[in-house]
């Protein structure tokens, strides 16, 4: 049992050399964490550093290869979340998952509603502390409307609800402030601050720094699965938390060259759909990379899918090269010259269960045909002129897509769209779930491309590499476009801001 | 269900009476009441007749008993197609008893039916559970393999009603009050059924890993339980109203309850339980066992040839669908616009 200097007891929470890997993919390899009581915590670094891993891993969906994890000073192995929420600790989820159907009220209580001693949920008691939970947070939902429907700010509402009320000890809360906004925080903090003083311990994962040095006590930093450091948050800055975090020189890793840019492709204005977004104004010229950021959950995906023609929307125009293109017809679109590599590729961008071949011809098929017949000669030959030229790195081009890495995954989705000869492409975080020199190839493919007169359309959710790649960045917040920044004013500031508060002016 | 977002009414008969208006299972039940009136005029004997007030009743009580298991698996998200071979098997079973067994007291033959029934329920729960192969398919094949043992076991023989005594047959037409046993069996069991659902923790999981497994994982529910003790529910359930059918019809072969699966799963859909799970009541399956079975004797009294009746019943469950997928269209673009409301 370890004790750390200067604290009375053991740790709230400790981990120790954790790793973890999902088939050859590392996740954490070393990560560590302590967490004192009375304490709040931050855990930050990029997307993909492992946060969210290690945060499953402590809630006992996802079970340690390697290392040692303690609570209070006793090992502990969980191999379920119900045994990590009886030991006391609560995870408040980037991404809420509720009961669509069920009430807010039933979803605060699932698995452990009051009962009288027929064994009768007792919808009173019920209600009547919802109401209690909601009046302490200051919000106003109503306890018996369906969770169906509610804002990602009202959802994380109700997940911290639960952990309130499951007076959890140790309470990890996975950017729970993304989607809030500036009063919401407030009110978050002060509620965070008093669970704090009553001796909890808190983990607080955010990429807003101005949050991490108002709230937190301490503050760990993770890089590409491994632990890097731990300080007081009085002996730090947020330069020095930020190089940490890179830890790499930014402009190897996107080596952007700057193209000519033409006439404008890509006009998209007044988009809107209820309740995804609304007025959604841009235009992408040719060569340009328009880099879209912003916080998951604002809407950028969707977005995408409706300029692309895959979902309906209630207003606004989509036209290419002054060509309108028509609502939800994909094919048009295609035919237009618009590609759509999507965000989850394994779904919705490959069959993953099909050859390299295949998939890489799989949307100019129909002009492979010959007398009626699609024979695998001609979709090797076409296949093959892209594999190379995208150095798709296979055995054979009948090899199956789903035995390939991530990057080059994402190499056949891009040149099944690139043998389309697009005029406008619209990537959806391109290089998620890829190891960092694939992820340089790509981005020097997306360079190239935009050398050669393409128009890309870039969601990324990565800040790096929005700066490092796009000429021109357009954040969106809660379905809104809040702010446009040319290449020179972009800044993880600059961003961040714009992701993160409503503002009405466009700087 | 009643959780739609309104306010509570200061006066509870009023609220009370805007949840029923508003509930998906009152739909269904005036329809009930429309086909009986309709065909009432048409022939009062329909009704009025002291056999057409039995056959109302007594008819759909057995597939009451099943719709209502049946619901409790289609709300947690799968389906159990077997149905109707576990209670073709339950049955012959009650038959076997009497003839192998004499003078077996007929509690016994109960409850040897609806614990034979229990264990091919978990035999299905089992192997959705734990092999993580859709319902869907896991249940067609034991539609067939079931089928097959009874058929291997029964042969061509038959269980005639005089190979089962006499009171155990009487069971299957006893009235209280001009109300058939059998219909009150499967009233028993459905307020059971319909207060569990509603009222205690188990019931409720049942809804939550039905409307989203993703976050029942998360919330740390038994999933595997929960879906093992569903199957073993339906199972035993129908265990129960295949000990009932051999009661009621006294003629038993290896073909006894074929097609019943279908009439389930049409009864919970027409009452309102959606297929992908997490919404929908017992109380709506019954009501469409009941629905479906009158509109089946209506038909032929309203003059429908019999060759428009079986696309009588597939144009109800379209239409239950259609319904359903139009109100909760509805209601997801009600709740979305609010929230932009709000947000402005």
């Amino acid at each position: 049992m370890s004790i750390s200097p200067g604290t009375a007891g053991p740790a709230a929470l400790e981990l120790r050399g954790v790793a973890k890997s999902f088939g050859a993919v590392v996740a954490l390899q070393d990560a560590n964490l302590t967490v004192q009581l009375n304490s709040i915590h931050a855990l930050v670094g990029e997307n993909g550093a492992g946060k969210s891993t290690l945060v499953k891993i402590i809630a006992g969906l996802y079970q340690r290869d390697a290392g040692d994890f303690l609570l209070r000073g006793e090992t502990v192995n969980f191999k379920s979340t119900a045994e990590s929420k009886a030991s006391g600790i609560a995870v408040i989820y980037q991404e809420p998952t509720l009961f669509p159907d069920l009430s807010v009220t039933e979803n605060i209580f699932m698995g452990r509603q009051p009962t009288n001693r027929f064994g009768r949920i007792d919808r009173k008691a019920m209600r009547a502390e919802v109401e209690e939970l909601f009046g302490r947070l200051a919000v106003r939902i109503d306890p018996d409307r369906p969770a169906e429907g509610l804002s990602i700010a009202d959802q994380q509402i109700i997940e911290i609800a639960k952990a309130i009320s499951l007076d959890a000890r140790v309470l990890i809360m996975d950017e729970p402030t993304a989607a809030l906004s500036g009063v919401e925080v407030e009110r978050l903090f002060a509620v965070a601050r008093s669970l704090r003083d009553e001796g909890r311990a808190l983990v607080f994962i955010s990429h807003r720094f101005d949050e991490v040095f108002a709230l937190c006590d301490m503050i760990t930093v993770m890089r590409d699965g491994e632990y890097i450091s731990t300080d007081s948050i009085e002996d730090t800055s947020v330069a020095e938390i930020v190089r940490r975090m890179v830890g790499r020189d930014v402009t190897e890793l996107f080596p952007k060259t700057v193209a000519p840019i033409g006439d404008v492709v890509l006009e998209v204005s007044g988009l809107s759909v209820a309740g995804l977004f609304h007025d959604i104004s841009f235009s992408v010229r040719a060569g340009e990379i328009v880099g879209l950021a912003g916080l998951v959950g604002a809407g950028r995906s969707e977005v995408a899918r409706a300029v692309f023609g895959i979902d309906r929307y209630d207003r606004g125009s989509v036209s290419i090269s002054g060509t309108r293109v028509p609502r939800r017809n994909p094919v048009a679109a295609m035919n237009l010259g618009l590609a759509l590599v999507p965000e989850d590729r394994r779904k919705q961008g490959l069959v993953v269960d099909s050859t390299v071949a295949r998939n890489t011809t799989m949307a100019i098929q129909r002009s492979l045909v010959q007398s009626g017949l699609l024979t695998s000669t001609a979709e090797n030959a076409a296949a093959r002129i892209w594999a190379s030229r995208l150095e798709v790195k296979t055995n054979a081009l009948d090899a199956i897509v789903g035995t390939l890495s991530g990057g080059n995954q994402q190499k056949v989705v891009l040149a099944k769209w690139l043998a389309t000869n697009p005029r406008v492409l619209i990537i959806d975080e391109p290089t998620r779930g890829i190891d960092v020199g694939t992820k340089a190839e790509v981005h020097r493919l997306l360079s190239e491309l935009a050398g050669q007169g393409l128009a890309i359309l870039m969601i990324s959710s990565e800040l790096p590499e929005v700066l490092g790649m796009a000429d021109r960045v357009l954040v969106m917040r809660e379905g809104r476009i809040t702010a446009e920044i040319s290449r020179a004013d972009a800044t993880s500031e600059t961003v961040m801001y714009a992701a993160t508060h409503a503002s009405e002016t466009h700087s | 269900m009643s959780t739609l977002t309104v306010k509570p009414a200061p006066n509870v008969v009023l609220h009370g009476l805007g949840v029923f208006l508003r509930a998906r299972e009152t739909s269904i039940l005036l329809a009930l009441l429309l086909v009986i009136v309709v065909t009432t005029i048409k022939n009062p004997n329909f009704l009025f007749s002291s056999d057409g007030f039995r056959d109302l009743l007594l008819t759909p009580s057995i597939l009451i008993l099943v719709a209502v298991g049946q619901a409790i698996v289609i709300i947690t998200r799968s389906v159990d197609l077997s149905v109707g071979s576990t209670l073709g098997l339950t049955a012959y079973l009650t038959g076997r008893l009497f003839l192998d067994v004499p003078g077996i007291p007929i509690i016994v033959v109960f409850l040897a039916g609806i614990a034979f029934g229990a264990v091919l329920g978990l035999i299905n729960g089992a192997l959705v559970a734990f092999a993580k192969v859709p319902a869907l398919v896991i249940t067609l094949g034991t539609l067939y393999a079931y089928r097959g043992v009874n058929v291997l076991w029964a042969g061509s023989d038959r269980i005639n009603a005089s190979d089962m005594p006499k009171n155990f047959l009487a069971l299957g037409t006893t009235e209280y009050l001009s109300i058939p046993l059998l219909t009150i069996i499967a009233l028993i069991v459905l307020i059971a059924a319909g207060w569990y659902m509603r009222n205690t923790r188990g019931g409720r999981e049942f809804y939550a890993i039905g409307s989203e497994p993703a976050a029942a994982e998360l919330y740390g529910l038994k999933v595997t339980k929960r879906i093992l003790v569903a199957f073993i529910a339906c199972g035993a359930l129908t265990g129960l109203a295949g000990v009932l059918y051999a009661a009621r019809y006294g003629t038993i072969n290896s073909q006894a309850g074929s097609g019943l699966e279908l009439d389930a799963v049409a009864a919970a859909v027409i009452g309102g339980v959606a297929i992908f799970g997490g919404s929908g009541t017992v109380w709506g399956a019954a009501i469409g066992a009941v629905l479906l079975l009158t509109i089946n004797r209506a038909l032929p009294i309203l003059g429908v040839q019999d060759f428009w009746q079986r696309a009588v019943v597939g144009a109800l469950i379209i239409g239950a669908i259609v319904l359903d997928r139009l109100l909760a269209l509805r209601q997801s673009r009600k709740l979305l616009e609010s929230r932009d409301d709000s947000n402005d």
